[in-house]
């Protein structure tokens, strides 16, 4: 296998880890906004629980990815990043307020009023970050973005608004709503939180039906050559077709109240799409002028960089096992209604 | 215009994001210190000053974080033919860097929240991993600014860089300077923060243990940098002096080549005239500080084109506000370290402590000064020799929405850092401590 190849294959295991850590916290930060019910406050403080120890964790995905793009595919970041220049910046103001607001309102424990501001403020940003990540995807993969040489030709604004673009905004909106619901449930023994969030996955797992179908009608249209490839070659076909299972199998687990299970069938689908979604697009980063060989740095970069990723995962991988393991082993841990900062005690 | 604007967003949220990550290498450094003095002391007050330090690093790491997370992105918002073309060449730091601060986050999540669920010893390890890892990134990213200054680890040619060798490119001419000045600038600020705020404290509350211990913890580590610091600017200089004169002589506004060349101390230099004006001039002295030989040439600014001239006026006021307030650290920090031999205690008289408030935020000062010097110093080059910065600003244009928006916000976050602070340090003043009982449950 070649040096791209590797190197390909670690920048789509960053974003499929970034979608389902991350993409997780966004959708923590969507039912946030959408706390109700009798519960409204333990729904609040759960989630609340379940980020603290990780959230910051989950977002240095994105970092990870972002850098194997600028330095092992130079071209294919300089040219994103002037054709996505708008939606990248608002995403990132969404990223720096949601992260900050989260910490604030953790530290920041003067009185419900305050704390309900940075609440909201932590889940709108929640809620329009993972659409605008969304909206960039389906430009990529749309081939509205057209590259000369390393110019773009395309302007600043027709790709991500295109109905497709929104489309793959709203999937990605829905999917990590859906997986947050998931997560979230096997995060509490407290049966009617668990059942308030049961609720919430499986109409979540809806939403990702119809928006998925959405993107899939559009894409004839929207993005003709991944529309080839969703049905044209044989491996992406068996690739969807596993997504399919395990949406259909994370479905069904729920209705089961088999919250483990579905946790990891939910998670498989999520992955299953992300990587779905570099499959049907291989061999290209930037949909149609900059493959991934085409925007290769020199290979003694990409030996070099290997390196060091391997490096870092032998590195990072136990740590974060070890962090995830000290942390997933109390849902025991009764949730206080009262809001972050309170309820946690100790060390925060 | 753009141009000015995209250097502007890049200038401010470096700003910005240095003196977040500087809390971030050094604050957990005086966290892992206090506890280690619990530990062995088993006096309460270290343990809380160590809670509060990791309170304190969990707000600035956040902050820190996420403004790191933009400046990744802004490489290309902004700059993206130096990405483009140079991404290849610098990338490697980067991917290292990257690694390093996933694994201060992970440990930051252990430490904070592992306290009461996980063994000692591992609490303790995972803060001195937060610490270490943080120390490496810092290291990481301030390879790639030595690369910006003086490039190697590629042949140039038109169609772009080509026999690419990124360890080299890592570890470009100077790089040992220029990451030791970094780490020490770091740890110099951030301690002598910590000192000016409880300094501030105990001229207020002249009893109070909590205070006096804090600053027991903070003057070790503000003392040793304030001193070695110096040293290693020094010898900085001294690299700049013969790879980047052109540098060198903004810095002390020399414009004409010359033997036996004066240092400037203060003054304004005028590029208009070509002169030095309202400075003081010690003879020989740059000659000698450069070179360390009195009759040695040092080149002026007229020994290069002018239209890459940086500009000089600024690079020589930040060159002098760095040196000045270094130099009034590494006095107090004498002064204080002979009292402490004297009297074997650290010193409480008011006015040390006074010079302790009053030195507080030098360390910040002297850090973003110094990073205005190696940043105008090089202009108007991204890469030096290389790539012009108007060569790699984007093509977007309105770029002073983005910049606006992110000053705005910048503002803001930096009142609201500012706000939290000052309520963690107000919790442990006098009358206000959190009852025995509660302290582990105290904000």
């Amino acid at each position: 296998m070649s040096t791209e190849l590797w190197l390909g294959g670690a920048l789509v295991a960053a974003f499929v880890l970034y979608a389902l850590f991350g993409g997780a916290d966004f959708g923590g930060g969507v039912w946030d906004l959408l706390a109700s019910g009798p519960r409204k406050a333990e729904q609040r403080a759960l989630i609340a629980k379940a980020l603290g120890p990780v959230w910051e964790v989950n977002h240095v995905w994105l970092i990870i990815g972002i850098v194997i793009l600028f330095s092992a595919f130079p071209r294919a970041f300089a040219a994103l990043s002037v054709a996505l220049h708008v939606p990248l910046t608002l995403l990132l103001l969404g990223i720096v307020f949601r992260g900050t607001a989260f910490t604030f309102r953790t530290y920041d424990a003067r009185g419900d009023a305050v704390q309900r501001r940075w609440g909201l403020v932590f889940s709108v940003a929640s809620v329009l970050s993972p659409a605008l990540l969304g909206m960039c995807v389906g430009a990529v993969v749309s081939g509205d973005i057209r590259v000369q040489g390393l110019v773009v030709v395309s302007g600043f604004f027709s790709a991500w608004l295109s109905p497709f673009a929104l489309a793959v905004g709203a999937l990605a909106l829905c999917l990590f709503a859906f997986l947050a619901a998931v997560y979230l449930i096997a995060e509490t023994r407290e049966p009617g939180l668990q059942e308030d969030f049961r609720k919430r996955a499986l109409g979540a797992g809806v939403a990702v039906f119809l928006a998925a179908l959405g993107v899939l009608v559009l894409a004839r249209e929207g993005a003709p050559r991944v529309w080839e490839g969703l049905t044209g070659s044989p491996f992406a076909l068996v690739l969807h077709a596993a997504t399919a299972v395990a949406a259909v199998l994370a479905f069904g687990l729920l209705l089961a109240r088999r919250f483990w299970l579905a946790r990891v069938a939910a998670a498989a689908q999520v992955g299953l799409i992300v990587v779905g979604w570099a499959a049907s697009q291989y061999p290209y980063l930037v949909v149609p002028d900059l493959t991934l060989q085409g925007a290769a740095a020199s290979v003694a970069t990409q030996r070099a960089l290997l390196v060091a990723l391997a490096v870092g995962a032998a590195l990072i991988i136990p740590s974060l096992l070890f962090l995830l393991r000290v942390f997933q082993s109390a849902p025991n841990v009764p949730i206080s209604p009262r809001p972050p900062g309170e309820g946690r005690g100790e060390g925060i | 215009m753009d141009l000015l604007y995209a250097r502007a967003q890049m200038g401010l949220s470096l700003a910005f994001h240095i003196v977040f990550a500087a809390a971030g290498i050094a604050l957990p450094l005086l966290m892992v210190l206090s506890d280690l003095k619990a530990r062995r002391t088993g006096d309460a007050d270290y343990a809380l000053l160590s809670r509060k330090l990791a309170k304190g690093t969990a707000i600035l790491f956040a902050v820190g974080a996420v403004s790191g997370t933009v400046l990744s992105f802004e490489l290309g918002l902004l700059w993206p033919a130096f990405m483009g073309t140079y991404g290849e060449v610098i990338g490697l730091p980067f991917a290292l860097e990257g690694t390093a601060f996933f694994t201060e986050a992970v440990f930051l999540g252990i430490y904070l929240y592992g306290r009461e669920r996980i063994p000692a010893g591992l609490h303790l390890f995972s803060g001195v991993m937060v610490a270490l890892s943080g120390a490496a990134s810092a290291f990481f990213v301030t390879l790639v600014n030595v690369f910006m200054n003086d490039p190697s680890g590629f042949t140039l040619t038109a169609g772009g860089p080509v026999n690419v060798d990124p360890v080299a490119a890592m570890f470009s001419p100077g790089w040992r300077h220029q990451t030791a000045h970094t780490l020490l600038a770091c740890y110099q600020a951030s301690a002598f923060a910590m000192a000016g705020i409880h300094a501030f404290v105990l001229l207020r509350h002249p009893g109070a243990a909590f205070h006096r211990k804090a600053l027991s913890i903070a003057l070790p580590l503000a003392c040793l940098s304030a001193l070695v610091q110096p040293l290693v600017g020094h010898q900085s200089a001294e690299h700049v002096a013969r790879a980047q004169p052109l540098k060198l002589a903004a810095a002390e506004g020399l414009f004409q080549t010359q033997r036996g060349a004066g240092l400037s101390v203060g003054g304004l230099p005028d590029v208009e005239t070509g002169t030095m004006r309202y400075a003081v001039e010690i003879p020989k002295g740059l000659s000698i500080m450069a070179f360390m030989d009195p009759d040695a040439e040092v080149k002026g600014l007229d020994a290069f084109p002018r239209d890459e001239w940086p500009p000089v006026a600024k690079v020589h006021v930040a060159f002098q506000v760095m040196v000045g307030t270094g130099g009034a650290m590494a006095l107090l920090a004498v002064v204080t370290l002979f009292l402490r031999w004297r009297r074997e205690a650290w010193p409480e008289d008011r006015r040390v402590l006074w010079g302790w408030l009053l030195c507080g935020p030098l360390g910040v000062v002297a850090m973003e000064a110094g990073w205005l010097v190696t940043e105008w110093g090089r202009q108007p080059w991204i890469i030096r020799g290389v790539m012009r910065t108007g060569e790699a600003v984007t093509p977007v244009q309105h770029l002073a929405a983005p910049f606006w928006t992110f000053t705005l916000v910048y503002v803001f976050l930096g009142a609201m850092v500012v706000f939290l602070m000052v309520r963690q340090v107000a919790g442990t003043l006098p009358g206000h401590e959190p009852p025995v009982g509660e302290v582990a449950h105290e904000h």
